[in-house]
């Protein structure tokens, strides 16, 4: 857990006095984890509000407190000034509450109009009155400057227009609050100023927006105010104007005390990267709608770092690299041979490895050993006939249970019961048992306990010293720093800085980050 | 087919058809229509006495109870459900109204219980879906099994039905201009047809059923009434059924705990021939009930042409379901 | 894991228990075995012979349920075989072994094609597997009539009818048939990787994609094996009756396979399986198809009482049956948001 220093949290006044939400110290924890503690959030009408904050701050959390899909365990929650607790998202709506989510939550199989109508319908003889219906959806559209056929089936048109869609859903219903959580994720530029001239029309028709995005250029160029999050607790709440990216950034990530040492990182793994070939190399590598083109290079016994906000490309390059995802464009070779990699099997063979940060949807079989799961990947290379041999099953497990101090030290404990941090140590044994020569890590350390993490940390520098190739995906600063020999910098889906990790300090890197070295780098890049 | 898949080539001309294209999602329907016709042409052509209206209208009067079993598969298979049950509460059903009549009962008294009957049993499974989220495809197979276990329990012989009610309604004939006629028991079903068109169409239950298939969560987050409409299509399922099975017991005059097996088969390859999406969302009654003639037109077709066994009827039914799932398939992945 | 498995097993043998009780107090007969012309009789015998098809049947369908899917075509499958084998032997030299031999091996390669047939519906197509398996499902038994010609084909040959009736060391041959089949599955999943491959998919299919596991051919070769058990169940059924009825040979063994699996506690969302819990399951079918004339109530009705045992299953494995036993927070929709 990071600790810091809780200063009393800042406060911005708007212009409007009464808020129409005020949600006062409020606590919700699910089983042992509390996943949000005495946080607080003020929304005053005709005001874009950006909520912000990195993966388990704790926005998708509050936004679901407040709409009335988690109840809370403590605190207050005021909907214009009297207190309110929902019992569900119809609840909230029917008190002039919409949320739209990132996925869109309409049904593609109906039309434009009845997607924004369902179960209000107008209706005549008992039936529903289609010419009304569609006559109200256009005028709706119309209003918020929306050019689509309400006739239309909603699943024909692009996502971008469905999220516009549900947005004239949402407000359909008079809504006096729009909640838009990360609306912008799958969209393009074009796509992005439509929405924003539909979000400015409601904020001047008095509506207050939530708006939750990843991406710092959004939220500068249509946020008034924001709140900020870490680790469940409020860090901030703030006027943009006020704000520069690189204290929002360092708000956001803030400063994890020194509680590692710092490991010695030894000169072994610059040499071998002067003298021998690199073991993979990405040129031009791209997959449309999810990173632009990058070029890349690992060598032996190097540990890349990648720094990024989340949703900034990082885990997407890490996918392509391993297959997880196809690339549209671009070459890829491993050890001097162009590959394609079709799927992760053909990466696996190639020697690569990739570990997700998705631990529990894409990383661990919950039901099965904790032996089971240390071995799948190199069984699966093996095929299902040429079962491993019970010694070397035996002598593997033991060996990286003990080797990784893997808690309970039981090789048939079921890999559900195994806390977080050792659920990772075993996933970490699956990938070094069929030693490969690439190992990409995506937040390996998130959400474990520090104990787990330092021994993480150490055998990440132990496997480079030992030649391997290491790829280390982290939000965390400070580790990357610590354990990296290169740095890759990646914002808004794009590759923009790639330096070598000597004397960097983290506010050069939160600068990175923020963008506002990003001319310079451009600079030097051309 | 080749009416369903569209041709890629042709650049202006297929620009100028598009034009004139009908919604999509009257494309399935549209493409069974066209076999529907293509069938009986075929068979117009080949066979003498084919193309009279009358086998048409025998094809009605033959397959009326399965008309209207497909009508509530429709509301099943929308939901992205399935319903196993209802071959066996034709079965049931059939043996209750023959029992009761049988013990003297009024035979209006004796068709209400049988309609109820259906439509708590298929309650009774819709909430067991629901609320202890147990696969609709198992909780309507323990209601397979427990319809076709209560007809044994009334009684493990076939039971003769007497009552002068019955057989007039199943021997009553409706003449039309022309010399045709037909039967009440075709005006049940597509006067049951008409109404389920209409729920799906025009009410909000309708488009809650079809929100539903295109996505329960959605459905649920746009504050619709997920549980009445889930649990409801099962109701309607179970009722249909029993209707179903009066039907069936005006056509066979007997209750039998033998009656219908494998029914429900017939039911979904209908709803699926008719242009039913299995995986819910997409479809229309109508495309069901041309589904239930087109399996009638194959049969009609075989007994027409003397030379094909009866068994070619489950081949070819099979083959149409598969070309219309692989079909569905294609067509959900391309948009996806 | 010893004490999860016993655990899970606990209430199947508890029940399977139950029911022979019911039968020794209705027909204080019912454990005796006696000897006669060296063959072993009784009706615990009679329980273990009639149980082949079913525990064939539900061995496939374990471990297809295993990987999340399911097979409705078993039962056409079924039909299929009996078919081939018995028209094949009436076809050519009738009584002899070897007759009886290729006929066999015809029957379950035709399954072996079937099996492909689904495999490819299900893991190349990427049709839910309950929509592709109902095709065979719905023309299976067309086919079947196709073969036999729509007649009900009577064969006379020892060597094929003694594969249900036949007896070997004193045991009946189709309880040795699916007692070998039982221990060869066991041994093929448990001692090569396929089990545990098949339980990866089952669990987490993106988990093993990543993971580099092939899932096409995992899917695939259940399939297959699913279609081989039921044909042999097919020829045991046809061997028993020494016929073939192609519309009712079979006839809902799908449903009782599956009721077997379930009974078992392999769970119906795929994942872990147990082929024991499986064995359990079928016996207890079995037995309860003797137990309801045993006690005195037409044989018909033991539907009823399998719909029972269907809800009363599903009930107890199902969380939300076992959450409203519990305190009722959070809310299931709570709870499922807080699990992804």
């Amino acid at each position: 857990m990071t600790q810091m220093d809780l200063q009393p949290p800042d406060v911005a006044e708007p212009a409007a006095t009464t808020p129409v939400i005020e949600m006062q110290d409020i606590s919700i924890t699910f089983g042992a984890v509390r996943a949000l503690s005495g946080v607080g959030l003020r929304l005053f009408p005709g005001e874009v509000h950006a909520l912000m904050g990195e993966n388990g701050a704790g926005k998708s959390t509050m936004i679901k407190a407040l709409t009335g899909v988690y109840t809370i365990d403590g605190g207050t929650i005021r909907v214009g000034g009297e207190e309110q607790h929902f019992s569900s998202p119809a609840a909230a709506q029917a008190a002039g509450i919409s949320t739209v989510y990132q996925e869109v939550n309409l049904v593609p199989n109906l039309t434009v109009a009845e997607n924004m109508l369902l179960g209000r319908e107008p209706r005549r003889f008992g039936g529903i009155h289609v010419r009304a219906m569609n006559r109200r959806a256009r005028e709706t559209l119309d209003r918020l400057g929306i050019e689509v056929d309400p006739t239309s089936t909603l699943g024909e048109h692009p996502i971008a227009v469905q999220q516009l869609v549900a947005i004239a859903r949402a407000v359909d219903v008079d809504a006096r609050v729009l909640i838009l959580d990360e609306p912008t994720s799958s969209l393009d530029a074009d796509e992005v100023a439509k929405l924003f001239t539909v979000m400015r029309t409601l904020r001047s028709q008095g509506v207050a927006i939530v708006f939750v995005s990843h991406f710092l250029d959004q939220v500068y160029e249509i946020a008034d105010r924001m709140t900020v999050l870490r680790n469940g607790r409020l860090v901030g709440e703030r006027m943009v104007a006020d704000t520069t990216q690189l204290e929002l950034v360092q708000l956001m990530i803030g400063r994890e005390l020194e509680v590692l040492e710092r490991l010695d990182r030894e000169v072994a793994a610059t040499s071998a990267r002067e003298s021998g070939a690199p073991v993979m190399k990405a040129l031009g590598l791209s997959r449309k709608g999810s990173l632009e083109a990058f070029d890349l290079e690992l060598y032996d016994g190097e540990v890349v770092g990648i720094a990024g906000l989340l949703g900034s490309g990082r885990t997407e390059m890490a996918r392509l690299l391993f297959g997880a995802d196809t690339a549209d464009h671009g070459e890829l070779h491993i050890r001097s041979e162009r590959r394609r990699l079709r799927s992760p099997r053909h990466a696996i063979d190639r020697k690569v490895a990739f570990s997700s940060e998705n631990r529990r949807a894409e990383g661990v079989i919950e039901d099965l050993s904790v032996a089971d799961n240390m071995l799948l990947a190199l069984q699966a290379s093996r095929g299902w006939l040429r079962p491993i041999p019970s010694g070397t099953r035996q002598r593997l497990v033991t060996e990286y249970i003990e080797t990784l101090d893997i808690r309970p030290p039981d090789p048939q404990a079921l890999m559900r019961n195994l806390s977080g941090g050792n659920q990772q140590k075993v996933l970490l044994a699956r990938w070094l048992i069929t030693q490969p020569e690439v190992l990409i890590l995506d937040e390996p350390t998130r959400g474990i306990d520090i104990g787990a993490k330092a021994q993480i940390q150490q055998l990440v520098a132990e496997l480079a010293r030992r030649g391997m190739s290491v790829v280390f995906i982290s939000a965390e600063l400070e580790e990357v720093l610590r354990l990296s020999d290169r740095l890759v910098v990646m914002r808004d889906r794009r590759k923009i800085a790639e330096r070598p990790n000597d004397d960097v300090s983290v506010g050069d890197l939160l600068e990175i980050i923020a963008g506002e070295a990003r001319t310079q780098q451009e600079e030097s890049r051309a | 087919m080749s009416t369903a898949t569209v041709p890629v080539a042709g650049v202006s001309a297929w620009d100028r058809v598009r034009g004139f294209r009908p919604p999509s999602r009257y494309l399935p329907v549209l493409a069974t229509f066209a076999l529907f016709v293509g069938l009986f042409g075929v068979g117009g052509l080949r066979y003498e006495g084919f193309a009279d209206p009358q086998v048409f209208l025998s094809l009605l009067l033959d397959n009326a109870f399965l008309i209207v079993l497909a009508v509530g598969m429709t509301f099943v298979i929308l939901t992205g459900g399935i319903d196993l049950s209802v071959g066996s509460v034709v079965a049931l059903s059939t043996m209750i109204a023959a029992k009761t009549l049988d013990m003297g009962w009024s035979p209006y008294l004796a068709m209400a219980s049988v309609l109820v009957v259906g439509a708590v049993l298929g309650t009774l499974m819709g909430l067991l879906i629901h609320y202890f989220d147990i696969q609709p495809f198992v909780a309507t197979l323990a209601g397979m099994f427990l319809a076709r276990g209560l007809t044994y329990l009334i009684s493990v012989e076939s039971i003769s039905i007497s009552d002068s009610t019955f057989s007039q309604v199943a021997f009553s004939t409706i003449t039309l201009p022309g010399g045709y006629y037909t039967t009440w028991t075709v005006v049940v079903a597509l006067v049951a047809v008409a109404v389920a068109a209409y729920v799906l169409a025009r009410t909000r239950f309708g488009r809650t059923v079809y929100a539903i298939g295109g996505s329960e969560s959605s459905a649920m987050l746009m504050g619709l009434r997920v549980a009445a409409v889930k649990v409801g299509v099962y109701t309607i399922s179970g009722f249909c059924a029993a209707l179903g099975g009066l039907l069936f017991a005006f056509y066979t005059l007997s209750g039998n705990s033998l009656h219908a097996v494998g029914m429900e088969l017939d039911a979904i390859a209908a709803v699926v021939i008719g242009g039913t999406l299995l995986t819910g969302g997409r479809g229309l009654v109508v495309g069901s009930m041309l589904g239930v003639l087109v399996l009638g037109t194959i049969q009609t077709f075989i007994s027409f042409d003397g030379t094909l066994s009866s068994w070619w009827t489950r081949i070819t039914i099979g083959l149409l379901v598969l070309v219309f799932v692989v079909i569905q398939r294609v067509m959900t992945r391309r948009q996806s | 894991m010893r004490k999860v498995l016993a655990h899970q097993l606990v209430w199947p043998v508890l029940a399977l228990v139950v029911l022979l009780v019911i039968n020794v107090v209705a027909t204080p007969s019912f454990f005796d075995v006696r000897m006669q012309d060296g063959h072993l009789f009784g009706s615990l015998v009679d329980v273990l012979r009639n149980s082949a098809p079913v525990l064939l049947v539900a061995l496939g369908m374990t471990l297809v349920i295993a990987t999340r899917g399911i097979d409705l075509s078993v039962g056409a499958i079924a039909a299929i075989a009996g078919a081939v084998a018995c028209t094949y032997i009436v076809g050519s030299d009738e009584g002899a072994a070897g007759t009886a031999i290729v006929a066999s091996t015809t029957a379950l390669g035709v399954c072996v094609l079937l099996g492909l047939w689904n495999g490819f519906l299900v893991a190349v197509l990427g049709i839910q597997p309950i929509i592709a398996t109902l095709v065979l499902m719905v023309a299976g038994r067309g086919l079947a009539m196709l073969v036999t010609d729509g007649q009900i084909t009577t064969v006379n040959n020892e060597l094929f009818s003694d594969l249900a009736s036949g007896f070997v060391l004193t045991l009946p041959v189709a309880m040795l048939v699916a007692l070998l089949v039982f221990g060869l599955t066991a041994l093929v999943t448990r001692r090569t990787a396929l089990g545990m491959l098949i339980e990866a998919v089952g669990i987490n299919p993106e988990a093993s994609r990543l993971a580099g596991v092939r899932a096409c051919t995992i899917i695939w070769t259940v399939y297959v094996f699913a279609a081989l058990c039921a044909g042999l169940a097919g020829l045991i059924i046809a061997a028993n009756t020494n016929s073939v009825n192609a519309n009712s040979l079979g006839l809902w063994i799908e449903l009782d396979a599956i009721l077997a699996v379930v009974i078992g506690g392999t769970s119906l969302a795929g994942g872990r399986f147990s082929l024991t819990g499986t064995l359990v399951g079928a016996l207890f079918i079995t037995t309860l198809e003797k137990t309801i004339p045993n006690i005195g109530i037409p044989s018909e009705a033991n539907y009823l009482f399998k719909a029972v045992v269907v809800v009363a299953v599903c009930l107890v494995q199902s969380p939300q049956a076992r959450a409203a036993l519990r305190v009722r927070r959070p809310a299931p929709l709570v709870a499922k948001a807080a699990v992804s």
